[in-house]
């Protein structure tokens, strides 16, 4: 059966935020599962739901811009409404997801693997210096190049990520370090906030190379992807699933990462 | 301690199985008048998680107004290091509390080669892994599972163990402590020990006294009047009044048997005599049919998984399956919730039962004649035959399998090359029987070690040897180098031998434990952590010698590290069924036929609780009669009633 596309935004925050790609994906097809929604199975010896994610979270970040598109009953489709939709959603999903939207698509709207072309990204680099952290950056926005060293298919490559890298605010908000908006590009190739951070080098005599930005520790770097962008071929911008458009018109949790952590999704 | 573990997360592998917030997890009250627990599974987050015991009284507890309990895991190596560096004990899941901060961490035993995780969490939590060392604030270190009929090897790290089901123990152990602390804690550590020691089905090590004389083990007894000589495990007399886990927890991340589970009945009396789990449960308590459906489909309809499985150490065997399984397919309204049977008996019957069930995902299926002649399965009283394996076999390919997965056991009691080379043979005729259905007909033998458990038939035997293991597997490995359709695996017997000293060892061989995990043996169940090279050295060390544990056939007239523990067996019950093994009689199973006192049902005032008193159709069934082409069952009248037959 060719089902109905429905497309769905979600947010991750808090403690989930550490599930990889192929957990939310589990937890999705439960969490359809649990709130009865009718999403039509693949023909064949090992039936699966027809569900289609989109760009991998790099497990560790959270999210308020997380799609996914399933193929639903087509006669269930016609009598739902978004608003109780999005609400019986996150009712199934564990704390720290939250359905932020959904609606139904046209059944020739490009998938989002192939129509998202760029991210915005919050990017909190702890213990980093801002002043360091603007001058850097304005550097990297004025190189020719940006080489970042990455591994593919376990071996080693030097790419350029300056294309690939359309904008760079630094925001000195928030404490002990600096907050970055970044928008990056999703094609050829994503990249990621940490290549990103990677690929900027302190001020020649400055402090220490290593001491500030190249490297930031893992452990020591935050990112929320913001919103995820389709470039239409006009040359416009628009996101797969605006929160304020369709389903329920809400904005995603406007709250820093930090309070949602110290809001706990524990006790 | 969860912001003091959030910034190391990034830097571990899996850092989903850490974070808890699974759909079930309880928030449990902490005070000063409640008992907390802390019940930890001695492996990874993914092995651990689906372990339904630990679930039971994670539940069972948390409903108590005197209880609270949370859980924790192994943590992988990587954590453990930057752990150890940042100084961050053990830690709960739940609320992410500090293990030390609990009145009792314990630990599920389910296989002996966790023993040196054992040791690394106790010491991860800060507390001293001898028990002797330990002061009045330590948490108190108890264990249950399968493995603590025989704890004897953990005795000197452990404050106390329970034998048997944990549904009414933990709650009797949780009084205890209670009182104990709303009292004044009263003689301290010791005070507690003894007035636990006191609690049926608990066994507190340091209570009791062993002798040997040079290397034999003389008696193990109890310091005071007051402890029982003799440890009786505990048993649940129905499990209609446990309906638990109410509400298993489903995780954010893959683990094993990622599925929902319902227990359908717990204990067996097939007779397996290599069986410790069937020895140790009985006996048989079947779980109401109309109980299992509601589980199911509550269970289903709670946590949006599209698998059940029916557990128990035998669901074929379960009265009325066709029908539950029926009603199971049925209830969930779709064909695309899969019931899964994890052990399949090996019969036409149960074929036709899979068959009904795996509408949705055919996937391959697998059989256990765990020996492969018929002399050798009466030794270990698995009595099918071969016409029942191949009636089997020829049904499933029948039925559109094409993928068949055959277990057996080598180094079996009595066992000769014949008997090893015929698995060879089962399997290329049971290719044989699907070349008239599909071109490609597969089978995979897997074959693993044998190794002797207490409190079964074959606890005086002496396990074989590594090279004789490997000499086996050798056999088997040239003789079907060239069949076409036949894939061999085998677990290098490697593992084995220290499973076999740790299961059947007496208190010295806890130095030997110690000593592995002191030199980074953790993780030892895991094939590429477990370095043979130091258990021996280990073993030598400490003056410890394997042979006389392992290796060793053993005599009635000995003392066995256990014999002050019961699994409700008599022990001169198992020693007939030791011989009879040795004369190749095999057993019925007692729920068809009348009671051969074997101690689990008479010691305990308690009886089987089966919905029907006939075996279910189809095969032989241990009966010796072929059942599948209209034979008569040969089913005898009890001289007592069942007591469950009614319900």
């Amino acid at each position: 059966m060719t089902g109905t596309r429905i497309r769905v935004r979600f947010a991750k925050h808090g403690k989930v935020r550490f599930t990889s790609h192929r957990d939310v994906a589990r937890i999705w097809e439960r969490s359809l599962r649990r709130a009865a929604v009718p999403v039509v199975y693949s023909a064949g010896f090992s039936p699966r739901p027809k569900i289609a994610f989109g760009l991998a979270l790099p497990t560790g970040y959270s999210s308020d811009a997380e799609y996914l598109d399933a193929e639903v009953d087509p006669a269930w489709a016609a009598g739902i409404d978004n608003e109780r939709l999005v609400g019986a959603l996150t009712a199934s999903l564990p704390t720290g997801m939250t359905t932020l939207a959904a609606a139904e698509i046209a059944s020739g709207e490009p998938s989002l693997q192939h129509a998202v072309t760029s991210c915005t990204w919050r990017i909190d680099a702890a213990g980093a210096d801002a002043t360091e952290a603007s001058e850097a950056v304005s550097r990297a926005m004025d190189a020719g190049e940006l080489l970042v060293q990455r591994e593919r298919k376990g071996r080693l490559t030097i790419d350029d990520i300056r294309p690939a890298v359309h904008a760079v605010e630094v925001q000195a908000n928030i404490t002990d370090g600096v907050r970055l908006i970044a928008e990056l590009a999703t094609q050829p190739r994503a990249v990621r906030p940490a290549e990103l951070l990677a690929s900027l080098r302190p001020p020649p005599g400055g402090r220490a190379a290593g001491e500030r930005f190249v490297p930031v520790p893992p452990s020591l770097l935050r990112a929320c992807r913001l919103h995820q962008w389709i470039t239409t071929d006009a040359g416009e911008r628009r996101e797969p699933l605006a929160v304020s458009e369709l389903g329920e018109r809400r904005e995603p949790p406007a709250v820093s990462e930090a309070s949602v952590v110290g809001a706990g999704v524990g006790p | 301690m969860w912001h003091q573990l959030e910034p190391l997360l990034p830097q571990v592998s899996k850092p989903a199985r850490y974070i808890g917030a699974e759909d079930g997890m309880r928030v449990p009250r902490h005070a000063p008048g409640v008992v907390s627990w802390l019940l930890t599974y001695p492996d990874t987050y993914e092995i651990g998680l689906p372990n339904q015991g630990l679930q039971i009284l994670y539940e069972i507890l948390n409903e108590r107004p005197d209880a609270a309990a949370e859980r924790a895991y192994a943590p992988w190596g990587d954590l453990e290091a930057l752990m150890r560096a940042e100084g961050l004990p053990l830690f709960s899941l739940d609320t992410h509390r500090p293990a030390p901060l609990f009145d009792v961490i314990a630990f599920n035993l389910s296989a002996e080669l966790v023993y040196t995780n054992v040791l690394n969490c106790i010491d991860l939590a800060g507390v001293a892994v001898r028990a002797a060392s330990r002061s009045d604030s330590d948490p108190l270190i108890g264990a249950g599972g399968h493995c603590t009929y025989n704890p004897e090897p953990l005795a000197d790290f452990l404050d106390f163990a329970v034998l048997g089901d944990g549904e009414e123990a933990v709650g009797d152990i949780t009084a205890v402590l209670a009182d104990w602390k709303a009292s004044g804690r009263p003689g301290g550590r010791n005070g507690v020990l003894r007035a636990l020691a006191r609690v049926p089905g608990t066994y507190v090590p340091s209570m009791y006294e062993v002798t040997y004389d040079g290397a034999r083990l003389v008696a193990v007894e109890p310091r005071h009047p007051d402890v029982p000589a003799v440890v009786e495990k505990r048993t649940v007399a129905d499990l209609a009044d446990w309906p638990y886990p109410k509400q298993q927890l489903v995780p954010l991340t893959e683990v094993v048997h990622d599925r929902l589970n319902v227990e359908v009945f717990r204990g067996c009396t097939r007779g397996c005599r290599f069986c410790q789990a069937g020895m140790i449960t009985r006996p048989v308590r079947e779980r109401p049919a109309e109980q299992v459906r509601t589980m199911v489909a509550e269970g289903l309809r709670r946590t949006g998984y599209d698998e059940v499985a029916l557990t128990s150490l035998s669901t074929a065997d379960f009265s009325g399956i066709e029908r539950v399984v029926a009603d199971t397919v049925d209830d969930a309204g779709c064909s695309q919730v899969s019931v899964s049977l994890p052990s399949l008996r090996v019969d036409a019957f149960t074929v036709g039962l899979a068959a009904q069930i795996q509408r949705a995902r055919r996937t391959g299926l697998t059989f256990a004649p765990e020996a492969g002649t018929w002399r050798m399965r009466q030794v270990i009283n698995k009595l099918i035959t071969n016409d029942d394996l191949y009636s089997a076999v020829e049904s499933a390919y029948s039925q559109g399998w094409r993928r068949m997965k055959l277990y057996f056991l080598t180094g079996l009691p009595t066992e000769t090359d014949p008997d090893t080379l015929a698995i060879a043979e089962l399997a290329r005729n049971c290719v044989a029987l699907g070349r008239a259905h599909t071109r490609s007909p597969s089978v995979t033998v897997s074959v693993g070690g044998f190794v002797p458990k207490p409190f079964t038939p074959f606890q005086w035997f002496g396990q074989n040897t590594l090279v004789e293991l490997r000499r086996k597997v050798g056999l088997l490995r040239d003789d079907l180098r060239r069949t076409k359709g036949v894939q061999l695996k085998w677990h290098d017997p490697a593992a084995s031998l220290a499973e076999g000293l740790a299961s059947r060892g007496d208190r010295r061989v806890g130095d030997v434990i110690e000593h592995v995990w002191r030199h980074g043996g953790t993780f030892q169940e895991w094939s590429e952590h477990f370095d043979l090279d130091r258990w021996q050295s280990a073993a030598e060390a400490c003056g410890v010698d394997i042979d006389a544990y392992v290796h060793r056939h053993r005599t009635f007239d000995e003392v066995l590290p256990w014999d002050h523990l019961s699994a409700g067996l008599h022990k001169d019950f198992l020693w007939q069924d030791w011989r009879d093994a040795l004369d190749e009689v095999g057993l019925e199973d007692c729920r068809w036929t009348p009671c051969y006192d074997c101690g689990a049902c008479t010691g305990y005032g308690v009886e089987h609780v089966v919905a029907s008193a006939v075996p279910p159709a189809g095969g032989s069934q241990g009966t010796g009669v072929d059942l599948s082409r209209g034979a008569e069952i040969p089913v005898r009248l009890l001289e007592r009633p069942l007591v469950g037959a009614a319900r």
